[in-house]
């Protein structure tokens, strides 16, 4: 099956004052397949939002990228704002922000916004709106006794939901969730996360952006973790979060530091992504580090380590 | 002790965010407060600070009833209370380096002399190495952050603190190494806290004692 998404040997570098680089991203490639939730997991700063940012084309305009992310036959690294704005945003990705209440328009009803979200990306003629808006929001449990509020009267589960609806509203093959359940209760959380798995188990393909870990298990089918701009593990779920673990020693110390398991940090804090080490970039942390780790790990069997945990024996 | 005594507090007094909400915590003791957003437990976490002056109620910090109240409580008091919030972007002066974020606090109470010191000794404490002290709030991740507003909230050696939802916004590693400061320095002081946030396995894990907020408030 060819997949939603395929993201080759991606890179995003800033260009800051004085000539000096910010390599933010470096080399990602996966793929994600339609009805499949990936989860990018990392802490702020990895480069897991710049990422997002690059396959909506809303980087900086300081920002240079190479590699391919190929969606529906449009390289996103390549196309123009017009393409993007067109055909990309909306239609092909839909975007479930981070902050909902900011990405809702205040002065406007949740009635008002999906309205011109249907008329503008599925051109649904005006006596069927009404109809239209109401079952957009039921399909992403956006109560519709709450259409005629305002994003600033709603909980903030509501606003994600209504925030939600507007994403669904392109019938968009690809939803990037970025952060989605942050500053979100517990409860919120699981109800927030089981929504977005329910849109990736009705065929679209999900890529959850975010860094609780507890949010990740529940719903991705693979997680791929990030550190200083680099995937250095890209496994399936169920291996990563139970038996045997992750293979990577920083993946290995992100799950122990959970509170239901060690508690203990890694040491130290990631390198400045505008001075990133030669060789593997968790090296000053690692206890494993050696000799063959002044050489970068490729991503190779899942994960980008010169001594990783050994695969569990079949 | 740190004492609220059926307190009322909001923005308006007409509708009050909380009624009647009591909580005592021990020298020494960590207390987590759970809640679901939007309960307001973080109007009782300033109230808690003495940063929210409630519209009802008694506040008392060791045995000293807390008066003198205008929107805050007076400084001399507020100064035995170390606070941590959630967005550190949203409590921090943009302007400052790290630095002089963290000394904050002993400028404002005629310490100059001591901050140097003691910014070095907090830094070490929390985690901030190399040219991080130099930078700006924006030249720093939210996760380096948060760990310069827990050393400006330490640098007045409180007998209190008070973290509200002090690791909502950081990565698994992160939120151990600050709940790991934090722990260090009441080890060392004798400091209680109140935690308070959403997050139940994180807070049973940290607390030696974890309240409801509907056990805590009388009516919502
Ligand atoms: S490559 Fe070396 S330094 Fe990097 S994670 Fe693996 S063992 Fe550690």
């Amino acid at each position: 099956m060819t997949p939603v998404l395929s993201v080759r040997d991606l890179s995003v570098r800033f260009r800051m004052r004085g000539g000096r680089h910010i390599a933010a991203v470096g080399g990602a490639s996966f793929d994600l397949a339609a009805g499949e939730c990936l989860a990018l997991v990392g802490e702020s700063g990895c480069g897991k939002s710049v990422l997002a940012s690059a396959l909506l084309g809303l980087l900086p305009g300081n920002a240079q990228t190479s590699g391919t992310a190929v969606i529906d036959g449009i390289d996103l690294l390549a196309a123009d704002e017009r393409t993007l704005a067109r055909t990309v945003r909306g239609r092909r990705i839909g975007l479930v922000p981070q902050s909902p209440a900011a990405h809702l328009t205040p002065v406007r009803t949740v009635r008002a916004q999906l309205q011109e979200t249907l008329r503008e990306l599925s051109g649904t003629p005006r006596a069927e709106l009404r109809a239209a808006a109401v079952a957009a929001a039921e399909r992403a449990a956006f109560p519709p006794g709450l259409l005629d509020h305002y994003p600033h009267e709603l909980s903030g589960g509501q606003a994600q939901r209504a925030a939600t609806a507007l994403a669904l509203v392109g019938d968009a093959p690809l939803l990037l969730a970025d952060e989605p359940t942050t500053g979100l209760d517990r409860d919120l959380v699981d109800r927030t996360a089981d929504e977005l798995r329910r849109h990736a188990d009705g065929g679209r393909a999900l890529l959850l952006i975010t860094h609780d870990l507890a949010a990740a298990e529940r719903i991705a089918d693979r997680v791929a973790v990030m550190y200083a701009g680099r995937i250095v593990e890209l496994t399936g779920a169920t291996r990563f979060f139970g038996a045997p673990g992750p293979r990577h020693p920083y993946a290995r110390g992100l799950l122990a530091a959970l509170p239901e398991r060690d508690f203990t940090p890694i040491e130290g804090m990631p390198p400045e992504l505008g001075a990133l080490p030669d060789g593997c970039a968790f090296a000053p942390r690692c206890d494993r580090a050696d000799d063959a780790c002044r050489a970068v790990p490729p991503l190779r069997d899942g994960v980008a380590c010169h001594h990783a945990e050994e695969a569990a024996r079949a | 002790m740190l004492e609220l005594d059926t307190v009322t507090a909001g923005y308006d007094p007409r509708t009050p965010v909380f009624r009647g909400a009591s909580l005592t915590i021990a020298p020494g003791e960590a207390v987590g407060l759970l809640g679901p957003s939007g309960c307001g437990k973080s109007t009782l976490a300033r109230v808690a600070a003495l940063l929210h002056r409630p519209d009802a109620g008694r506040v008392a910090v060791d045995g000293r009833e807390v008066r003198g109240w205008r929107h805050r409580a007076p400084r001399d008091l507020r100064t035995a209370i170390g606070v941590v919030f959630q967005q550190p972007r949203m409590s921090a002066d943009p302007r400052l380096r790290l630095r002089d974020l963290i000394a904050e606090p002993l400028r404002a109470t005629g310490r100059r002399a001591e901050a140097d010191e003691r910014v070095a000794e907090l830094a070490r404490t929390a985690g901030l190495t190399g040219d991080l002290l130099g930078r700006r709030p924006h030249e720093v991740s939210d996760g380096q952050l948060q760990r310069a507003c827990l050393a400006r909230a330490l640098v007045l050696r409180p007998r209190w603190l008070v973290c509200d939802e002090m690791t909502a916004m950081l990565d698994a590693s992160t939120t151990a190494a600050l709940v790991a400061v934090v722990e260090a320095y009441r080890r060392e002081h004798g400091a209680g806290l109140l935690a308070v946030g959403h997050d139940r396995v994180l807070l049973e894990r940290w607390c030696d004692r974890t309240e409801e907020w509907a056990d805590c408030v009388r009516t919502a």
